[in-house]
């Protein structure tokens, strides 16, 4: 999932070459943290948080398999 | 091809401007040196600028292809994804096995999949090309439900004369039903309610109703 966030994140931003995405993993939940170059917020994110939202549904979905949780955090990279 | 020519004092310069112009990155593009430029004596006197012609490698159709396949491969799934050129735009079709995952609980996840596609394929493009993705035909089934719960619908309200009201739906989903309609001259359809709970309301025409009417 964390490669898959990767990909979807690289290919929407401007700076693919700050883009990292770490992991935290709990017994119930797996923690997503993207980040992203500050100028490349928006394109994460969109108007009203729709590419954000479009994330998080494409990877719930492909990491339906394993029970946990996933939560996706998207922050800047300073 | 999108290309563009920009100046600056240096190359370098002017690639910054042209990719900031462009909206993408260093390798989206090929950069054609016209005059390199010369800073002149002490950067003062007869200095010329830099000219460069830049232009955006990929298509749509191939950036949408690349994104895909790096989709499916990252997921580890047995699929193949086929893209065709009509007189609509783009059209995607990915067929494999274990290709669930990446429709999800009613087509949401595809949904969100044709969305992010289309914004990255289009990136950085002067003609956007409209791209409808479909997965194991899911999108075609759904559709010709759709058409069909459109009809059975019409035939409702006009045996009734009421408006009839359909259950929430993705603006992809009420698209469909609004094509569908929108010859029937006798009928109106209108979209109420906020995002994600927007409803088709389908009535006969001229038929005064409450609500907010388009």
């Amino acid at each position: 999932m964390q490669e898959l966030l990767e990909i979807i994140a690289k290919a929407l931003v401007n700076n693919p070459d700050v883009v990292t995405v770490n992991k935290v993993e709990e017994d119930s939940t797996l923690l997503l943290e993207l980040k992203v170059a500050p100028e490349d917020m928006g394109k994460v994110i969109g108007r009203q948080g729709r590419i954000a939202r479009a994330i998080r549904t494409v990877v719930r979905s492909a990491s339906a398999r394993d029970n946990r949780r996933v939560l996706i955090e998207i922050m800047e990279n300073v | 091809m999108r290309d563009i020519e920009e100046t600056g004092r240096t190359v370098e310069e002017a690639l910054e401007v042209a990719l900031e112009r462009l909206n993408v990155t260093a390798e989206e593009v090929e950069v054609e040196v016209i005059t390199e430029g010369n800073r002149g004596f002490m950067g003062i006197f007869g200095g010329a600028p830099a000219k460069i012609r830049v232009m955006i490698k990929e298509n749509p159709m191939d950036k949408a292809l690349a994104f895909l396949e790096k989709v499916i491969d990252s997921l580890a799934i047995e699929a193949e994804v086929v893209a065709a050129k009509d007189d609509r735009g783009i059209k995607i079709e990915i067929e494999g096995q274990n290709v669930g995952m990446l429709i999800g609980r009613r087509g949401q996840a595809l949904d969100a999949w044709r969305y992010l596609t289309n914004i990255i394929a289009n990136k950085g493009v002067r003609e956007r090309e409209r791209i409808r993705l479909d997965i194991a035909g899911y999108r075609a089934r759904r559709v010709a439900m759709l058409e069909d719960l459109a009809k059975r619908t019409a035939k409702r309200v006009r045996e009734r004369r009421r408006p009839v009201r359909l259950e929430q739906m993705s603006p992809a989903d009420r698209r469909i039903i609004h094509i569908t309609l929108q010859n029937e001259a006798d009928l109106e359809t209108v979209s109420e309610g906020r995002e994600p709970y927007r409803q088709v309301v389908v009535s006969p025409k001229g038929e005064l109703r409450y609500g907010n009417r388009k």
